[in-house]
């Protein structure tokens, strides 16, 4: 008698309310305006150049934080992200100046991202450590593993064929669609569909709402985060191979300090700090913000001496404001 | 003081909120050194009422008197200084401090001279007047000690001195003997008394009506946010009280129907584990309540929690249909065909955060999935039906569960039990914090699954529920089973003689009565 879906419950109902009441449309009204401004303001931003410029940028982040976005829902999260993509795709360079084949070198990167993630899995739920802990201490070691390997010198003369990875734009209707978009977007929606759609995403929820009660539902919760770290860590790795083929050089500090960009996108883009809660689409949100900022603040000539500042500032106004409408919505 | 005199008026209080009209002119008055007790189903408004006399919500209309004088209470901390204090059920407490530094919380004496200036605790007077607030309630509790180490009882303690210390006059206890043992209660009733001879005004909040007519002067009644009656207690009996309540006549309140007792379901030998729980035995049957009854710290949530792997058992085998069966995990227990209902809803029963039909499907995801894609037509399918067969009032399926009220809650964590469909089901305190109508229905269902066939261990620290509920009665204390008792040979008596340790079963020659092991 009570119960009723969403869609036929009666009066007012329209596609523009249930746009409104979506958990991300808080973020996305925050990168709205942004567009907006930057379009009215600058000639420079909505060029197509410009504009797969930053999603070609936003790329291995965002992928990157698809997986720390698993974590922090966990309730966890996962400090070693920047690391375990520059390791990975040192790991990958390496392979390659040793003449091993792309396929098997793209593969090697990415299991070495995996590999990490499932020691930092191993050590918060059977070694008991929290996640902060383990985790900053595998960034330590990535970071210095990746030092080590080179002598601190970049790994360079890497295949034109893994480069295109990173390089190749794919001309449609007369504009080049970088590749490491599309690889996002398949990650994109892969990641969506494994958190909403299959028994593992309902359980990692369920493990972020509430451990307890999870585990004593007869879910094997040290599993469940044994496979969130391993993702975030693999994704961490696809990351790191792209970015790497971008560039075209492994250097031992690539994406240093990129963790933050990626715990950033994932808190911006909607992901509740207490566990729970978050989304995928918020994060991809979250994370075109961070890159649209970035480039919005060199192309009003702001000084890059400025940047962090204003970087922080807007991390803490986003997510203030999308806390403010959650409340609001929920009163 | 002869005439007594009101402490507290609230007239015409009302409070809507979204689509509820929580409080509809709502009248309460309250003289110091008197005992009233608010009662009403969950949802009727107690807890909206007590809200805003201590700050937490603003009233929308009515107006508010603290000693004849007409008050506008604007903040928690507005009502604190204007002597109101309230104990929640879940204590405002910080674990790893002591009780003088939870007592002094927010108004921490300061050392004299240069220490004053640079904010020093003075630690020793905190500790000293702390222990003065302490005896007043007649606590024995030291004042440096950390809260972490003290009993739920002593904890409440600790919250009724820290009102004290703020000079409360008035005292509000939301459900303060939920959490606490029968002997503890006893203690309490102790307090509360002291407390009404110093003049101080109390407003207890309760599910138990025995307790109601044990300690208060008054009763009020509200039912869907309107008082329905408030008497003096000398003129209340029982049965109206309840009928104000629901509003309708409820006979027989704790009643089991027959069902057949069949072969042996579980049987368990003894189980133990180091510290808790000492060499437990026993058997349940097809179709059996079986009733544990004890004191809090007996021993029964231990027993429990071992049962379902939660905690690794030292020694022990537990048999289901005959068959040995190795449980060291919730995971193992699932399999071997257990439920567990656990004591605490919210912390351990329920994820919160996520919707009903989510909550109803976590122990049986796999079966509405194939290679892991989660057939959520299948799931929504499920959920439906129980939340039909339970009665459970939600808006819809995509509810969050703590939007719930907390009798509708409870029916999601039997359902998520029912949907997996086990062989026993164990239930630790099912009714604690749940209104009478939903008490009824918990109980009606448990007839029903008993009829089915099903097993059930409920733990219980009513009485009452376990004399009217169980088959036979298994009483535990300090981690042992000290008698198992039928039905017809339980009395409430005999159950608290053999809980508090008076008598011992299994000891030849007892030396006396009353002598504590």
């Amino acid at each position: 008698m009570s119960v009723k879906t969403r869609g036929i419950r009666a009066g007012g109902h329209s596609v523009w309310k249930d746009l409104v009441r979506m958990e991300e449309f808080g973020v996305f009204l925050i990168l709205f305006a942004m567009v907006a401004f930057l379009i009215l303001s600058t000639d420079t931003f909505f060029t197509s150049t410009n504009i797969f410029n930053i999603l070609r940028a936003v790329s291995w982040i965002a992928i990157a934080a698809f997986g720390q976005c698993m974590a922090i829902i966990t309730r966890g999260i996962d400090l070693s992200t920047g690391s375990v993509m520059g390791l990975s795709g040192l790991a990958s360079a390496m392979l390659l100046v040793r003449n091993v084949n792309v396929p098997v070198a793209v593969l090697g990167g990415l299991l070495t991202g995996f590999a990490v993630g499932f020691i930092n899995g191993l050590m918060i739920a059977k070694g008991k450590l929290p996640p902060f802990i383990a985790t900053m201490g595998t960034w330590l070691m990535a970071r210095g593993l990746c030092y080590g390997l080179t002598g601190g010198w970049p790994v360079r003369g890497l295949p034109q064929t893994f480069r295109d990875l990173g390089q190749y734009d794919i001309p449609v209707a007369g504009v080049g669609v970088p590749l490491p978009l599309l690889f996002m977007l398949l990650f994109f929606a892969l990641s969506a569909l494994f958190l909403r759609r299959t028994v593992w995403g309902y359980h990692i929820y369920a493990v972020g709402g509430n451990e307890t009660a999870t585990a004593l539902s007869g879910i094997n919760t040290d599993r469940v985060k044994i496979l969130v770290y391993s993702l975030s860590g693999f994704l961490a790795g696809v990351g790191g191979v792209l970015m790497t083929a971008r560039l075209g050089v492994a250097a031992p500090t690539a994406a240093d300090g990129y963790e933050l960009d990626v715990i950033a996108a994932v808190f911006v883009g909607g992901t509740s700090v207490l566990g729970g809660e978050g989304t995928i689409l918020g994060v991809l949100i979250g994370a075109v913000i961070m890159q649209v900022l970035r480039n919005g603040l060199v192309l009003t000539g702001v000084s890059a001496y400025w940047l962090q500042a204003v970087q922080g500032l807007v991390i803490v106004l986003a997510i203030m404001f999308d806390q403010l409408r959650k409340r609001r919505r929920r009163g | 003081m002869s005439e007594q005199e009101l402490i507290l008026r609230m007239e015409g209080i009302s409070k809507a909120f979204p689509g509820v009209q929580a409080l509809d002119s709502v009248d309460l008055k309250v003289a110091a050194g008197e005992v009233v007790a608010l009662v009403g189903e969950n949802g009727a408004g107690k807890s909206t009422l007590m809200k805003i006399l201590c700050g937490a919500y603003r009233k929308d209309d009515g107006r508010i008197f603290l000693n004849s004088h007409e008050t506008e209470i604007e903040s928690p901390l507005h009502a604190q200084r204007s002597g109101i204090a309230i104990i929640y059920q879940e204590f405002n407490l910080t674990p790893n401090q002591s009780a003088a530094a939870n007592i002094f919380l927010a108004c921490e004496p300061r050392e004299r001279g240069l220490g004053r200036f640079l904010n020093f605790v003075d630690r020793r007077r905190m500790e000293r007047e702390a222990q003065e607030h302490l005896s007043r309630v007649g606590a024995r509790v030291h004042a440096a000690a950390l809260i972490r180490d003290l009993s739920v009882a002593q904890q409440q303690m600790v919250e009724v001195a820290k009102a004290l210390a703020v000079d409360a006059r008035i005292i509000i206890m939301d459900e303060p003997t939920s959490a606490l043992g029968e002997d503890e209660v006893e203690t309490l009733f102790g307090i509360i008394g002291t407390l009404k001879e110093q003049g101080i005004a109390i407003i207890f909040i309760t599910h138990r009506l025995e307790e109601v007519f044990r300690i208060a002067d008054r009763v009020v009644v509200l039912r869907d946010g309107r008082r329905v009656g408030g008497m003096s207690i000398s003129e209340a009996t029982p049965e109206e009280v309840i009928h104000l309540m629901v509003g309708r006549e409820l006979t027989d309140m704790f009643h089991k129907e027959e069902a057949e007792i069949g072969s042996p379901l579980m049987e368990v030998q003894g189980l133990s584990r180091h510290g808790a729980v000492r060499d437990v035995s026993f058997t349940l049957r097809r179709g059996e309540i079986l009733g544990f009854a004890g004191l809090v710290g007996a021993g029964r949530t231990e027993t429990a929690r071992l049962l379902f792997g939660v905690d690794r058992q030292d020694a022990g085998e537990i048999r289901i249909d005959g068959k040995l069966v190795r449980i060291n995990s919730p995971v193992d227990a699932v399999e071997a065909g257990l439920g567990f209902v656990p004591e605490d809803r919210g912390i351990q029963g329920l994820v919160l955060k996520l919707p009903v039909q989510e909550n109803i499907a976590l122990p049986t995801l796999d079966e509405h999935a194939s290679a892991g894609w989660v057939d959520r037509r299948s799931l929504r399918d499920t959920a439906q039906e129980y939340v039909g067969k339970l009665n459970i009032r939600t808006p819809h399926l995509r509810q969050k569960v703590m939007f719930l009220s907390g009798g509708n809650q409870q029916k999601v964590v039997l359902a998520k039990w029912l949907a997996s469909q086990p062989r026993v089901l164990i239930m630790d305190e099912p009714t604690r914090g749940i209104d009478v109508g939903a008490k009824a229905e918990v109980h009606a269902l448990m007839s029903q699954l008993a009829q089915e066939g099903m097993g059930i261990i409920m733990i219980s620290s009513e009485l009452p529920e376990i004399l009217g509920m169980s088959d036979r009665v298994l009483v535990m204390a300090e981690g042992r089973v000290v008698a198992i008792l039928d039905q017809g040979d339980a009395t409430q008596d005999k159950i608290m003689a053999y809980a508090s340790g008076e008598i011992n079963n299994n000891v030849v020659n007892v030396t006396s009565t009353g002598a504590k092991v």
